[in-house]
């Protein structure tokens, strides 16, 4: 049974201009309780990998650049 | 190496005490135990990262259930609570919190966690409650979990993030003797040898499926997905009452509280679409929750969360505490939904179903000591039976259990485990990783869930358990034969799914096996609609025996605190008499 690939909007929206990843920064990651954020090995920019949020806040309220915004997923929004 | 690879490793440590959870109630275990017996070895287990896990990860706005000399007495505190909890409580845990709780309040408040004082410098306690006064409001309340980690540090505790524990090793005589980790970032498996183990692992929050159909949209932090509830099941421990469900009153679509301890002592209140008050009381009990039911089906019904009669200045006042702690993205919900407090009354619904004894009395059985019915076992916090125990239950029973804990392993050596155990489990959790297809975590996850609401949601109807149950065994069935992964996170979700099955199987079994409705809506059941005292005042118990879900009954210790004839039923009578 192959799977499907579904898309998804996803609520936590990193700027890339402003996440300093490629630093060594891992504070977002880190911190989310739902384990959901990676560092992009294209970019080098954190993003969210995993649509599992439970749009709580810690990744944007401890990014130590204001780069990461949380949005209220679209199901419930 | 790139994280979510999935490593075929093991490793083994060793240490006096075991805290499985850094939400609320175990750092404070930890740092109790650690302070109790210094030269004790305590490892403190998280599935996420102590910094901000748990239910408490961006704060609270407030104390739900402080007992404050001036205010309230133990007793009075026992007594409210028992009667809330319909009667089914041993009132020794609840006492024993009450007594201590006050002294944690001081030692938090050292930690820098300021809580509301009036012009006196007396801490300023609100009444929300149907009899007494708890309620303590923490202006800085989002510094919480910053706070205790502070702490954490200092004492030098050993931290083990992102290890999510999968099974609790026993002994031949069926003592603790440690537990089973996995890392959820490369699958790698830790043992871990210890004298006692603390349960601090948080509610049973995944269970039923929000109604938006998000899966992680849940009122509990959704990595709280009930494995404390499965571990200490599998281990042979037993848990009490767990058919009076968790169901909250929140915001709709939201899952946000709506929210009585914040915004009632300002005057906002449960409403009706005309706008009328309709409860007595908004504190959350089953009671409460049976009327707002009601309330929803009615043709006065949706149910809505009104501050539009208050100052715009109160109204602000309220939205700052709501949309700063706790949950921080509510105001950008009702910002998307154009909702404005001053103007608008918020529309509210009820919550999925969950287990947590810090809301209802769905908990690990513990006595007065957070001690299982496993030797060198304890449970602290959500997810153990001392009722309506809320966040500061967590910080005190985890105290409590800390304590314990360093004591006994002063007494006892390791328990020795079978090396078999060991291997049965990696077999267990790494049989998805083996698959080369199948079905994802997710779906078998949407599926329980989605068949929890369909068939476990009150009211229950015992016709439609025992279909709940044929279609949990055929999820089973796919769990365990079909279930794949395709890296270490998917590894932890299909975990946690597993978790999620039992937990749904046990809601369903102890649901069955008390014939009565009790507590109000948590426990209603249509085709046994009356409280039956005679043959269901007691715990449940249910556990596993010779291999499977068995229930027994359990009497009531006597009480300490006595309760008159004529407050039994005080919280029976919720609903607003007509012509008020």
């Amino acid at each position: 049974m192959p799977l499907a690939t579904q898309p998804s909007t996803v609520p936590v929206v990193v700027d890339n201009d402003k996440c300093i990843a490629e630093k060594g920064c891992r504070v977002c990651v880190d911190v989310c309780p739902l384990d959901v954020l990676r560092i992009s090995e294209m970019t080098n920019k954190a993003y969210m990998a995993y649509d599992e949020c439970w749009y709580c806040m810690p990744c944007a309220a401890d990014c130590p650049t204001q780069a990461v915004t949380v949005n209220i997923p679209y199901l419930l929004k | 190496m790139t994280m979510d690879a999935i490593l075929d490793d093991m490793s083994e440590v060793k240490c006096d005490v075991l805290v499985i959870g850094g939400g609320t109630a175990g750092p404070m275990a930890a740092l109790k135990a650690k302070q109790k017996n210094p030269d004790a070895k305590v490892i403190l287990l998280e599935k996420a990262n102590v910094k901000r896990s748990g239910a408490i990860s961006m704060g609270m706005d407030g104390l739900n259930n402080a007992v404050i000399p001036g205010y309230a007495t133990p007793e009075q505190y026992v007594k409210e609570i028992t009667i809330a909890n319909d009667g089914i409580v041993d009132q020794k845990p609840v006492l024993k919190y009450a007594e201590n709780c006050y002294d944690i309040i001081q030692e938090l408040d050292s930690f820098g966690i300021r809580f509301l004082k009036n012009e006196n410098g007396d801490f300023d306690v609100k009444k929300v409650h149907h009899i007494g006064t708890y309620v303590l409001p923490m202006p800085n309340g989002e510094t919480v979990k910053r706070a205790l980690y502070r702490q954490l540090r200092r004492a030098r505790l050993l931290i083990s993030n992102r290890y999510m524990a999968t099974r609790l090793l026993t002994a031949k005589d069926g003592r603790v003797a440690g537990a089973i980790g996995v890392n959820t970032r490369n699958g790698e498996f830790l043992v871990i040898r210890a004298k006692a183990v603390i349960l601090c692992m948080g509610a049973a929050g995944r269970l039923g499926l929000p109604t938006s159909g998000y899966l992680y949209g849940t009122y509990e932090n959704a990595a709280n997905s009930g494995d404390g509830y499965a571990m200490a099941y599998h281990a042979g421990a037993k848990l009490a009452n767990l058919e009076c469900f968790q169901i909250n009153p929140l915001i709709k679509d939201y899952n946000g509280p709506a929210c009585a301890y914040v915004a009632g002592p300002f005057g906002a209140y449960t409403a009706n679409n005309k706008g009328e008050r309709f409860i007595e009381c908004d504190y959350w009990s089953g009671q409460m929750m049976l009327e707002f039911f009601n309330e929803l089906q009615s043709g006065k019904g949706p149910v809505f969360l009104k501050m539009n009669h208050l100052h715009e200045k109160t109204v602000a006042e309220i939205a700052k505490t709501l949309h700063n702690v706790e949950r921080p993205t509510r105001g950008d919900f009702h910002e998307n939904r154009k909702t404005d407090y001053a103007k608008d009354m918020v529309e509210m619904h009820i919550s999925e179903i969950g287990f947590c004894s810090g809301h209802s009395a769905s908990g690990v059985f513990v006595d007065d000591f957070a001690r299982t019915t496993v030797p060198g076992l304890y449970a602290a916090g959500d997810m153990a039976s001392v009722p309506h125990n809320y966040m500061l239950g967590a910080f005190t029973n985890g105290a409590v259990a800390g304590e314990h804990a360093a004591e006994y392993c002063n007494e006892v050596d390791w328990a020795d485990f079978d090396a078999a155990d060991v291997a049965v489990e990696k077999e267990r959790v790494m049989a998805p990783t083996k698959r080369e297809d199948g079905i994802p975590p997710n779906q078998i996850e949407y599926k329980t869930r989605r068949l929890v609401n369909d068939y476990l949601q009150p009211p229950k109807v015992t016709k439609k358990f025992e279909l709940g149950q044929a279609r949990f065994a055929e999820v089973r069935e796919d769990l365990e034969q079909g279930m794949m992964v395709r890296n270490a996170h998917e590894l932890m979700r299909s975990l946690e799914a597993a978790s999620i099955l039992d937990c749904a199987d046990m809601a369903a079994h102890a649901s069955l096996y008390r014939t009565e409705s009790r507590w109000g809506l948590y426990h209603l059941r249509t085709d046994y609609p009356e409280k039956d005292n005679e043959n269901w005042f007691c715990h449940t118990l249910l556990g596993k025996v010779d291999g499977k879900m068995a229930s027994e009954k359990k009497a009531i210790e006597d009480y300490v605190v006595p309760i008159a004839e004529d407050e039994k039923d005080l919280y029976d009578k919720q609903r607003v008499a007509a012509g008020e």
